[in-house]
C-alpha cells in the first residue's frame, strides 16, 4: 500500500509587503488592466526569495517557491524549516485557507487541518455546544460527533465543566477540549501545526501519544509541522526541510533533522557589518561574531562547566599610527536584560596591537563556563586608543548554555532557577573553645 | 494501477473559473450550517436584560416615528389603513432586507480569525445569517399580526388579498437581494475598509427610495419624474409594495413587475456569489 494520496506541483506562494494603501489599488488597476488584453499578471515576475533578515529590494516576496513533493498513504511527514521559512504558508495552502499563487495540489482525500486549536469556539456556549459547533466546522457531520461525543468530552478530562459556558474555562481546559476535537477528527490527510506547545505536560504527554495513535494504529496520513525535534523524531517516517520558501532537503527524519541542526549553525555566524545603530569613530569595526568550542566547530549553545571560545572578526579601517593600543570588551546579558557580567581584555592588562588595516579574528576562551541553564546575550565594544571605536547598540548575539557537569563529579542536581555556579572546597574540624 | 493514479478527490489550484460551485461540498456541510444558525439565536441575546423584547422595541418606535412625520406632518394618504399599520408592516419587511445585507457584509472582516484556521465552504456563514434573521422577522411578523387584529376589532375595514400565497417568495427574494448585496459588500470589504463606512449611510438613504414609508401611488404622484422613475424600477419598492398587498390589501398587484424583482433578485444573487466564491480564495492574504 504505497499509492500517493498527496501530490504538490510548483506549488508557490507571492505576498505584497508592507500595507495596504492607495499603492495596492493602482496595484490591483494594472494588474486588471493586463488581464483585460490577456497579459500575464506582470506582478508573478518579480519579487524577492523569502528571507527575514534582509531588506526587501521589491514590493513582493515568494512566501514559497516552486514547491514540489509526495505523500504516500500512511506517511507521517514532518515539515521542519526555521521561522518564516513557509512552512505555515505551505499548510495554509494545503488547508484551503488559502489558495497558492501558482502550482497545483491533487488529493484523494479530505484534508483537515488542527492549525491553532479553539478557533470558532464561541464563548457563550458550554462546552458541549461548542464540541459540536467545532466539529462541524473541522467538517465532521451531527451523526459523527454524536457517536464519539462521549470520547472527546473524557480524553479532554472537562466532564465537571462540559454544561457551563466556555467563557468561564482556563485556558488550558479551552485547549484541551479544542484538541480534544480534534483529535476525534477522521479526515484522511491531517495537517498539524505547533498545537503540542500547549497545556500542560499531562496534557502534551497525552496529545503527543494520540497523535501517535492516529499516525501508527490507525494508518492515517499526516503532516506535522514543529520546532519540537523530539516529536518530529518520534512520529515522522520522512521529513522536508524549508528554508527561505525552497525545499532545502528531503529524506529520512534523522538526516533531516540533522541538515536543519546543521544548517542552524552556519547562522551562528552573525554578520555585524550591516548594523547602523552603533556608535564609535569606526577606526576599528566589528565585522561579525560567533562561539567555537575546542574543536573550533561553530557553536550555538554550550553546557555549563565547558569551555568555549568566543570570536569578534574585527576590520581595521583607519589605522594612522603604530604602537596603537586596541582593547575589546563584552558583556553578558540575562534574558530579562540584567548585565550578568562583562570583560574587557584591558582588565586583564592585555591590549592588542594591529598595524596596517586589515582583517582579525580577536579570540577570547572562556573556560569552565559558570552560567546556569539559559540563554544568554552579548554586547561588545572596541576602543582604539582608548576612544571608543566601534560600539553597535543592540545584542551581537548570544550563547545558549544548557545544563552540564560544572563540578566535574557527573552530578548534574543543581537547580536551574540559579544564575551563576560555583565551586566550593568543603571542609570540617572540631570546635573548640 | 495507473488509471488509479489519475482519481484525484479534488485538486487545489491557482485557476480559478469563473462559476466554480461545489454544491455538493456545501451539502456535506449542512449540518454546519444549522448549527451556526443555532449559534446565533442562542447566543444574540444572552446577558442582555430585556432580551428578544429588543426585536419589538425597535420596529414600534419606528414606526411611531415614521407615523408622525409622514403621516401627520407630511400628510401622506395610506387609504383605509391605519398609517402605524402601513408603517409597520413596510419595517418588518425592511428590517429583515436590511439585517441580512448589514450583517452578511462583514462576514470576512468579522470571521477572519476563524477563516484563517480552517477551511469550510465560507458561503456556509452568510447563509446561516440568513436563516437566523428569520426568527427577528417572525418575531416582528407577529407583532404586526398582534396589531392587524387589534385594528380589526376596533372597526377598520382591513383584509388580507389572495395574494398571501406568495408571501414564502417573497422572503425568499428579500433573502436573496440582501444575501446577494451583502456578499458583494463583504467582498469589497476585505481590501478596502471604505466600503463598511459607505454601506451604513447607503442602506439608511436606500430605504427612502424603496417606498417604506410610503406607498408609490404617493410617490408617483408627488415625486419629480426622475426620482418617481427611480422608485419605480428599484426592486425593493416592488418588494414592499408586494408586501402590503398581500398583507393589507393596498395598492396593486402587476405580475411583470413581480417576475422583474424576482429576476433582478436572482441575478445579484449569483453576482454576489460568484464574487464571494473568488473572494474567499485568497482573502486572507489581504484582509
Amino acid at each position: 500500500m504505497s499509492e500517493v494520496i498527496l501530490k504538490v506541483e510548483h506549488i508557490s506562494k507571492q505576498y505584497r509587503l508592507g500595507l495596504v494603501g492607495t499603492g495596492t489599488l493602482s496595484h490591483d488597476l494594472k494588474r486588471w488592466f493586463y488581464k483585460l488584453r490577456g497579459k500575464e499578471d506582470p506582478y508573478l515576475k518579480i519579487g524577492d526569495t523569502n528571507d527575514r533578515s534582509k531588506a526587501a529590494k521589491s514590493d513582493y516576496v515568494w512566501a514559497i517557491k516552486d514547491i514540489n513533493f509526495e505523500v504516500k498513504r500512511g506517511e507521517v511527514l514532518g515539515i521542519i524549516g526555521k521561522n518564516g521559512a513557509g512552512k505555515s504558508t505551505l499548510l495554509k495552502i494545503l488547508s484551503r485557507v488559502t489558495s497558492p499563487t501558482t502550482g497545483q495540489i491533487k488529493t484523494k482525500g479530505r484534508i483537515a487541518s488542527l492549525l491553532e486549536v479553539g478557533t470558532g469556539f464561541h464563548p457563550e456556549l458550554t462546552g458541549k455546544e461548542n464540541i459540536y459547533l467545532n466539529g462541524a466546522i473541522l467538517g465532521m457531520t451531527k451523526a459523527e460527533i454524536k457517536a464519539k461525543e462521549q470520547e472527546i468530552v473524557e480524553f479532554s478530562g472537562c466532564q465537571r465543566y462540559i454544561d457551563t459556558p466556555v467563557k468561564r474555562y482556563s485556558s488550558g481546559m479551552r485547549v484541551r477540549l479544542a484538541f480534544a476535537v480534534a483529535a476525534f477528527l477522521e479526515p484522511d490527510i491531517l495537517v498539524v501545526d505547533e498545537v503540542l506547545a500547549v497545556g500542560d505536560a499531562e496534557f502534551q504527554k497525552k496529545a503527543i501519544g494520540k497523535m501517535q495513535d492516529i499516525s501508527k494504529g490507525e494508518g492515517r496520513t499526516v503532516l506535522f509541522v514543529s520546532h519540537n525535534m523530539a516529536a518530529v523524531k518520534s512520529l515522522c517516517t520522512r521529513a522536508i526541510v524549508l528554508e527561505h520558501g525552497n525545499i532545502a532537503f528531503s529524506g529520512s527524519v534523522e538526516k533531516s533533522i540533522d541538515f536543519y541542526l546543521l544548517s542552524n549553525t552556519n547562522t551562528a555566524v552573525k554578520n555585524l557589518s550591516l548594523i547602523e545603530d552603533r556608535k564609535g569613530t569606526g577606526i576599528v569595526r566589528f565585522q561579525s561574531f560567533y562561539c567555537e568550542n575546542d574543536q573550533g566547530n561553530c557553536i550555538e549553545e554550550v553546557s555549563s562547566g565547558e569551555d568555549v571560545f568566543l570570536c569578534f572578526r574585527v576590520e581595521a579601517i583607519d589605522i594612522n599610527e603604530q604602537n596603537s593600543k586596541i582593547d575589546i570588551g563584552f558583556s553578558f546579558h540575562s534574558q530579562l536584560d540584567e548585565r550578568v557580567t562583562v570583560l574587557y581584555s584591558s582588565y586583564q592588562n592585555k591590549f592588542f596591537t594591529v598595524n596596517e588595516n586589515g582583517t582579525y579574528i580577536i579570540r577570547c576562551r572562556l573556560n569552565n563556563i559558570r552560567f546556569s541553564t539559559g540563554f544568554y546575550n552579548i554586547k561588545a565594544r572596541i576602543t582604539y586608543n582608548n576612544i571608543e571605536a566601534d560600539f553597535p547598540k543592540g545584542y551581537i548575539g548570544g550563547l545558549d548554555v544548557i545544563k552540564g557537569d560544572y563540578y566535574k563529579t557527573g552530578n548534574l542536581g543543581y537547580d536551574d532557577n540559579t544564575k551563576l555556579l560555583i565551586n566550593g572546597d568543603w571542609s570540617i574540624v572540631d570546635y573548640k573553645e | 494501477m495507473s488509471n488509479k493514479e489519475d482519481e484525484w478527490l479534488y485538486t487545489i489550484s491557482a485557476k480559478r473559473k469563473l462559476i466554480d460551485f461545489n454544491f455538493k461540498e456545501i451539502w456535506r456541510y449542512r449540518d454546519l450550517l444549522f448549527l451556526f444558525v443555532k449559534r446565533d439565536i442562542v447566543t444574540l441575546y444572552k446577558q442582555t436584560i430585556l432580551g428578544p423584547l429588543w426585536y419589538l422595541i425597535q420596529p414600534l418606535f419606528t414606526s411611531v416615528i415614521f407615523t408622525l412625520i409622514f403621516n401627520n406632518l407630511g400628510q401622506i394618504k395610506t387609504g383605509s389603513v391605519p398609517p402605524f399599520l402601513f408603517n409597520l408592516a413596510g419595517i418588518t419587511a425592511w428590517n429583515y432586507f436590511r439585517d441580512c445585507l448589514n450583517n452578511t457584509s462583514s462576514t470576512f472582516t468579522k470571521n477572519q480569525n476563524i477563516f484563517g484556521k480552517v477551511y469550510f465552504p465560507r458561503v456556509i456563514l452568510p447563509m446561516s445569517i440568513t436563516i437566523s434573521n428569520l426568527l427577528k422577522f417572525g418575531i416582528q411578523l407577529l407583532i404586526f399580526i398582534g396589531f392587524f387584529v387589534y385594528y380589526y376589532t376596533t372597526g377598520y375595514e382591513l383584509s388580507i388579498n389572495s395574494n398571501i400565497i406568495l408571501f414564502p417568495v417573497y422572503v425568499v427574494i428579500m433573502a436573496m437581494l440582501g444575501l446577494g448585496l451583502g456578499m458583494i459588500f463583504s467582498s469589497l470589504t476585505t481590501k478596502y475598509r471604505d466600503i463598511t463606512v459607505l454601506l451604513t449611510f447607503a442602506v439608511q438613504l436606500l430605504m427612502y427610495v424603496s417606498a417604506v414609508p410610503y406607498p408609490m401611488s404617493e410617490a408617483k404622484a408627488k415625486f419629480p419624474p426622475l426620482v418617481a422613475k427611480i422608485v419605480e424600477y428599484n426592486p425593493l419598492t416592488q418588494i414592499m409594495e408586494g408586501f402590503r398587498y398581500m398583507l393589507l390589501d393596498i395598492g396593486e398587484f402587476n405580475l411583470v413587475r413581480f417576475l422583474y424583482t424576482l429576476g433582478i433578485s436572482l441575478f445579484i444573487f449569483l453576482i454576489g456569489l460568484v464574487i464571494f466564491n473568488r473572494t474567499e480564495k485568497s482573502f486572507i492574504d489581504t484582509v
